[in-house]
């Protein structure tokens, strides 16, 4: 951060950091203290004439408070609505001053950058997808953890090998991935290790994105999930829903009474109270909030509601027709629509 | 000066202006509704998305269409800019969705409902929105909440606007009012169940578009288009004391303040008067207020020449 800082002519810095990670506002204040100690921060920093003050801020634990917008409110002390854009944080920001919000792994890239060079950090990874990321891996895989991958890494090897999750959990088999956290486009098995076009899939940003939102998904956040033929793609649609209601801050019609809305349909839907309308109304809602509202939490509530009719309309019309069935057991995996099959 | 056109007229405007009030200059039916933005409230709009348009063309400079509907009343003309509003089918259906995401918590009872006959959402309802509902469970329902003697909240109607929070949050220099809560479970409230104590507090009850706020002096005392609006005022030593009185017979049954074509408030006006002044004897009445054709008040009540067409 003073690296960053410095480069942008920064002279105050905030790290904000949601309430519930207290134990790390403690460590992180620990080692400010100590920089001040040492002059790596205050005024004249190492007698360079350059002066960085660094707070740590806690948040209040709200989802929407990572929203830059939305962050910088908190910081200021009001609630966490984001801001309507423009002006952007870089041209009017926190305390209406140009600011810049970068996440903690963005800046953590600058120490190998600065240290061995840009052109060397470059040669990491895929195409433009250069570097590494953290992706946190959880779902149905026998080792899950955060890891740090080289972009580029094959979508197949990063599940089943050994190094990486280990395969799936009790030998089951793949059902589906959600490969950048609960906003991004689900996937299902026939589309997950390779694209509709044939290619292997692998862990970039052009690669996960290949197919746009028909048969593709996003990098996102990293937040990796993987789901068994033993999971239901309704009961997870609509816990990513009740998610984004409870967090949507609001301010906007469509994200505040649409996500509500989807939830109460998805949990009908899973309850076996559905109609088959009810599928075609998630897909027109999920239309109408996208797109149409304040930030992006608003496309973040509707792309996984979306994706998940689209890949398993199956299952939700199962769901439907079968409304004891579906208390009792679980759909298992969807059928591949022949003509996208993998050659 | 920028020139933009919208559903094909052009008008000429200051730099900085928005496209909504951009609209708002040419008239007619190409005027966005407006649910949340307040022209005299800092900070409002932006939020209930009623407003939307299509950016077809960005400016002159950069032609480019802007990717996603954008918020009329936040979004500056730009020289050379064409916006479609009602000629864009993807506006029309948008502004169709918005307007069901209102209607899906605000009960429908309009006829026991203090604000009918002058209330944003019936209007916009009935002009842009469906005639049935496809929302089948049970609705969000609040309370009703007395802030203070003179004003009632009623959050089972509120359509969380926000106009009333920069009302209070302009009025005074303390935090009294705000929203808590977020999402479909975010409330209006004065934030340790106090009232609103302040001489211009009943101007809360103008700036909300529906019947979440009201007068607790007139509350149920009669519909609104039954009574006469007139144009009054009264000397005052703590606003402009131009106001608007609501007459039947020779009775004053509620004063509020003057809105315009949009229903907004310029002059806003002090509790004493808003309140207390319910006597005929201490106003000087001007004449009949002209109702703008929109709204059912004139639809009900007046003939042609009272009546001023925007
Ligand atoms: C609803 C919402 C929540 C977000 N939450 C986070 C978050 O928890 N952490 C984060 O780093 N970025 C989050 N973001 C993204 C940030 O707004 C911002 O784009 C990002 O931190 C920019 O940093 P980067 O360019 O270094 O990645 C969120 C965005 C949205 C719309
Ligand atoms: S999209 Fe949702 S979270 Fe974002 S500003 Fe609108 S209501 Fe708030
Ligand atoms: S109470 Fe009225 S003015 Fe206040 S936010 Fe709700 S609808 Fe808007
Ligand atoms: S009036 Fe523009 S968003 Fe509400």
């Amino acid at each position: 951060m003073i690296l960053s800082s410095y480069a942008l002519g920064a002279n105050t810095a905030y790290i904000y950091i949601r309430g519930e990670y207290s134990w790390i506002v403690f460590i992180l204040e620990k080692a400010i203290a100590e920089a001040y100690a040492q002059g790596w921060l205050g005024k004249n920093i190492k007698g360079s004439g350059v002066d960085l003050d660094l707070y740590v801020n806690p948040g209040a634990g709200a989802y929407i408070c990572g929203e830059e917008t939305a962050l910088i409110e908190s910081l200021e002390g009001k609630r966490g609505n984001p801001r309507i854009k423009p002006p952007f944080p870089a041209v009017k920001g926190l305390w209406q001053c140009p600011t810049v919000v970068n996440n903690v792994e963005t800046l953590a890239a600058v120490v190998p950058i600065v240290n061995d060079g840009g052109d060397e950090y470059a040669k990491i990874g895929v195409g433009k997808s250069t570097g590494t990321k953290l992706i946190s891996a959880g779902g149905n895989i026998n080792r899950p953890g955060v890891y740090e991958i080289e972009l580029g890494l094959p979508m197949e090897e990063f599940i089943y090998s050994d190094e990486w999750c280990g395969g799936i959990k009790n030998g089951r088999r793949l059902k589906a991935c959600v490969p950048g956290g609960s906003s991004v486009p689900i996937l299902p098995h026939y589309l997950v290790t390779k694209t509709a076009a044939g290619e292997n899939r692998l862990m970039s940003y052009e690669s996960l994105a290949d197919g746009g939102f028909v048969s593709g998904s996003m990098l996102g956040s990293g937040g990796f999930i993987v789901y068994d033929e033993t999971q239901c793609i309704v009961r997870n649609t609509w816990n990513f829903t009740r998610f984004y209601r409870h967090e949507s801050c609001g301010q906007c019609s469509p994200c505040r009474e649409g996500t509500g809305w989807m939830e109460k349909v998805l949990w009908r839907l899973e309850n076996g109270q559905g109609k088959i309308s009810d599928i075609d109304l998630l897909v027109d809602v999920a239309k109408k909030i996208e797109g149409n509202t304040i930030c992006p939490l608003g496309d973040a509530a509707a792309w996984p509601v979306a994706s998940a009719v689209r890949h398993f309309r199956e299952e939700f019309e199962w769901h439907v027709q079968n409304p004891q069935a579906c208390l009792e057991r679980n759909y298992g995996l969807v059928r591949e629509p022949a003509e996208i099959q993998p050659h | 000066m920028p020139k933009v056109k919208i559903d094909g007229f052009e008008v000429e405007v200051p730099e900085g202006t928005t496209i909504l009030n951009a609209a708002r200059q040419i008239g007619g039916d190409i005027v966005p509704p407006a649910m949340c933005y307040y022209s005299t409230l800092k900070g409002s709009g932006g939020k209930c998305r009623t407003c939307l348009v299509k950016v077809t063309k960005g400016s002159e400079r950069d032609p480019r269409p802007m990717p996603k509907l954008v918020a009329s009343c936040q979004t500056p003309v730009m020289d050379g800019m064409e916006v479609a509003n009602i000629s864009s089918a993807e506006v029309l259906n948008a502004r169709r969705g918005v307007v069901e995401f209102l209607l899906l918590n605000h009960p429908l009872d309009c006829p026991i409902c203090d604000q009918a006959g002058e209330c944003h959402l019936q209007d916009l309802s009935f002009e842009h929105g469906l005639a049935n509902t496809r929302y089948e469970f049970e609705r969000r329902t609040f309370e009703k909440i007395d802030i203070g003697p003179y004003i009632k909240l009623h959050m089972t109607r509120c359509i969380l606007c926000y106009r009333c929070v920069y009302t209070a949050q302009q009025l005074t220099p303390e935090r009294v009012h705000g929203v808590i809560g977020r999402g479909d479970h975010a409330e209006i409230s004065t934030f340790i169940e106090k009232a609103i104590d302040n001489d211009f507090s009943g101007n809360v009850i103008d700036v909300c578009p529906v019947g979440a706020l009201t007068d607790r002096t007139f509350r149920f005392k009669s519909r609104v288009w039954f009574l006469n609006p007139m144009d009054a005022h009264r000397d005052c030593e703590k606003c402009s004391g131009k106001a608007v009185v609501w007459m039947y017979g020779g009775e004053i049954f509620r004063v509020t303040a003057r809105k315009d074509q949009y229903g907004e408030v310029r002059d806003f006006i002090c509790n004493t008067c808003r309140f207390e002044q319910k006597s005929p004897g201490n106003w000087t009445i001007e004449g009949p207020r002209q109702i703008d054709r929109h709204s059912v008040i004139g639809q009900n009540h007046y003939d042609g020449d009272t009546l001023t067409v925007a």
